[in-house]
């Protein structure tokens, strides 16, 4: 359990037509392996931002980003990214999609028969052996973002990144989701990143909440410890007066100490 | 289980229960038990529903038909013996002209079977080679910026250029008919071949080249898995009006350069006079080409995924 991820200095400055807009400066995290890390603040502050970086989707304009002390110098499977909008290719089954990311992953190495019974796995755990063979037109929303999350999972990256994944789906939904979430990634054990602006998501699913100011030059404000002990219910903490201790905690800082003025 | 069933019978009885139901009640009760009319039933509604649908759409194209033929008649008939022909008489024209749509008595003088044939062979080559030929470059032309502002001139010169125009410089080139003709559809219907296949890899989601680019495909499941079947649709626009300007030129370049085909043929009944045949190949014209629209689009909602 030693430094996984690990963020220094990281800088994001974009060219604009206006102008240079500083989106992030001094970005310092670092994470541990296995640990879950939400990533919150008002929209438009960065955490996005920050997730592509991680991801290697966009590069950094100054500083170091490091994972399991190689640099990240661009977009790889070992960062599986789960998108806000599924971004499933519609034109493929659910099968269709999972397998290839696992045919990219392992595919060099592994026969077509291993491929499949993986890409299977993958569906089985999010719940979805059923709706296999369907093309992502024939199902829901929630359904959509499942088959995502088990295109992330059946890469077995070493940290799944998870931007916004509930953002898009009804209340009812998200929780079911949540909840699935929370059960695979105590079953996998995978260090997760996620960015979310919903309070009671951040508290439920994280480790620790890595709560960031406005931007522009947005940085991380302060990181809260989420000390409530796994496997955590919501149910059972709705009554938790720790769980609204700290819930209060993260409103108090998007709320008071860095109240967006009104766009 | 208890031995209280609750079927339709014994819910209405207690309903109709006499103290939640005022003294006249009971008088209505018994006519409640007649069967329900088919009409009623869900069956009978959906019948009725389908029927009403059939009508609706069926309806207003049979009446525009009739409409167009009466319009005919009148037109035929307030010209005298010198007017056009009217329904009846090109309709017995048409009926004689398909009897032997297959007889072949020299090079002049073909069945309209091997005329239509003749132009759809026209047609289907000079298109192909357009596909052929710009479906590739439109992908180039999408894909690469330097490219694209390289060809815009070029395109935006040549496109509106009418079709006919291209016609000499494909007989001085070719010094053949035949191949001058191709020419003509080659050269007209690959513009929009181009345009839409480079508007369609322009426009593939940023989402989409974003999982390519988190799982590092190669170029070429790039191009099978993401791009092609992106750009498909857009593809299938553009060789959906593709196809429809070479159905509408090869009629014109046919007058001109003779031997056979529909246009050759028009010419030709022109030349005897014989304006039933020219009002049936109007009519084969419009049909051919309605059935080429039709089946593109048939295969086009295959392709279509959302």
């Amino acid at each position: 359990m030693h430094n996984y991820l690990h963020i220094e200095n990281a800088k994001m400055v974009f060219d604009t037509k206006k102008g240079k807009f500083t989106a992030l400066t001094d970005i310092n995290l670092t994470v541990k392996q296995g640990e879950f890390i939400a990533l919150i603040g008002h929209s438009g502050c960065g955490k996005s931002t920050l997730l592509n970086l991680v991801a290697g989707l966009t590069t950094p304009t100054d500083g170091i980003l490091l994972l399991s002390e190689r640099e990240i110098s661009g977009p790889g499977p070992e960062r599986a990214v789960v998108f806000q909008n599924h971004s499933l290719l519609p034109w493929l089954t659910c099968f269709g999609n999972v397998y290839l990311a696992v045919e990219r992953v392992f595919g060099a190495r592994e026969a077509k028969a291993k491929l499949k019974e993986r890409t299977q796995a993958a569906l089985e755990l999010v719940g979805l052996a059923h709706a296999m063979h369907k093309h992502p037109g024939e199902i829901s929303g929630g359904m959509k973002q499942r088959v995502g999350i088990a295109r992330a999972l059946a890469m077995e990256p070493k940290v799944l990144l998870l931007d916004e994944p509930f953002g898009a789906l009804d209340a009812l939904t998200r929780a079911g989701l949540q909840d699935e979430l929370m059960r695979i990634v105590q079953e996998t054990h995978a260090t997760t990143l996620m960015v979310t602006h919903d309070v009671d998501e951040a508290v439920l699913l994280s480790d620790r909440i890595v709560m960031m100011t406005n931007g522009p030059a947005a940085t991380i404000g302060e990181v809260l410890d989420v000390d409530l002990p796994r496997p955590r219910d919501r149910l059972k903490l709705a009554e938790n007066a720790h769980y609204h201790h700290l819930r209060g905690q993260v409103l108090e800082f998007l709320y008071q100490k860095h109240m967006k003025k009104a766009a | 289980m208890s031995a209280v069933t609750f079927n339709e019978g014994s819910l209405k009885d207690i309903m109709n229960k006499p103290e939640t139901v005022p003294a006249s009640a009971p008088a209505e009760a018994p006519a409640k038990l007649r069967p329900t009319p088919y009409f009623e039933t869900e069956r009978g509604r959906a019948l009725l529903e389908s029927f009403g649908n059939f009508f609706r759409a069926g309806v207003p194209p049979v009446i525009g038909i009739a409409l167009f033929i009466l319009l005919w008649q009148i037109v035929s008939a307030s010209g005298g013996d010198s007017g056009l022909p009217g329904p009846a008489k090109t309709w017995e024209a048409a009926k004689a002209l398909f009897a032997d749509p297959f007889y072949d008595n020299g090079p002049n003088d073909k069945g309209i079977g091997w005329n239509i044939l003749h132009s759809l062979y026209r047609v289907g080559a000079g298109f192909g080679l357009a596909a052929l030929v710009g479906i590739p470059l439109g992908f180039m032309i999408g894909r690469f910026a330097f490219l694209s502002g390289m060809m815009a001139p070029i395109i935006s010169l040549l496109r509106p250029v009418s079709p006919l125009a291209w016609l000499p410089i494909g007989l001085y080139v070719f010094k053949e008919t035949e191949p001058a003709s191709l020419w003509v559809i080659f050269i007209s219907s690959i513009w929009p071949i181009i345009l839409n296949t480079a508007a369609g890899v322009s426009r593939v989601p940023q989402d989409y080249l974003n999982v390519a680019r988190v799982l590092n495909l190669s170029e070429w499941k790039i191009f099978t898995r993401i791009l092609f079947p992106s750009v498909l649709p857009h593809l299938m626009t553009g060789i959906r009006l593709s196809m429809g300007v070479a159905w509408l030129v090869i009629v014109a370049a046919e007058m001109l350069t003779g031997g056979t085909g529909l246009g050759f043929w028009v010419w030709d009944e022109w030349n005897n006079l014989n304006v039933e045949h020219i009002l049936i190949a109007i009519f084969i014209v419009g049909i051919v080409g309605l059935m080429l629209e039709q089946s593109l689009m048939l295969i086009a909602k295959r392709f279509n995924y959302e």
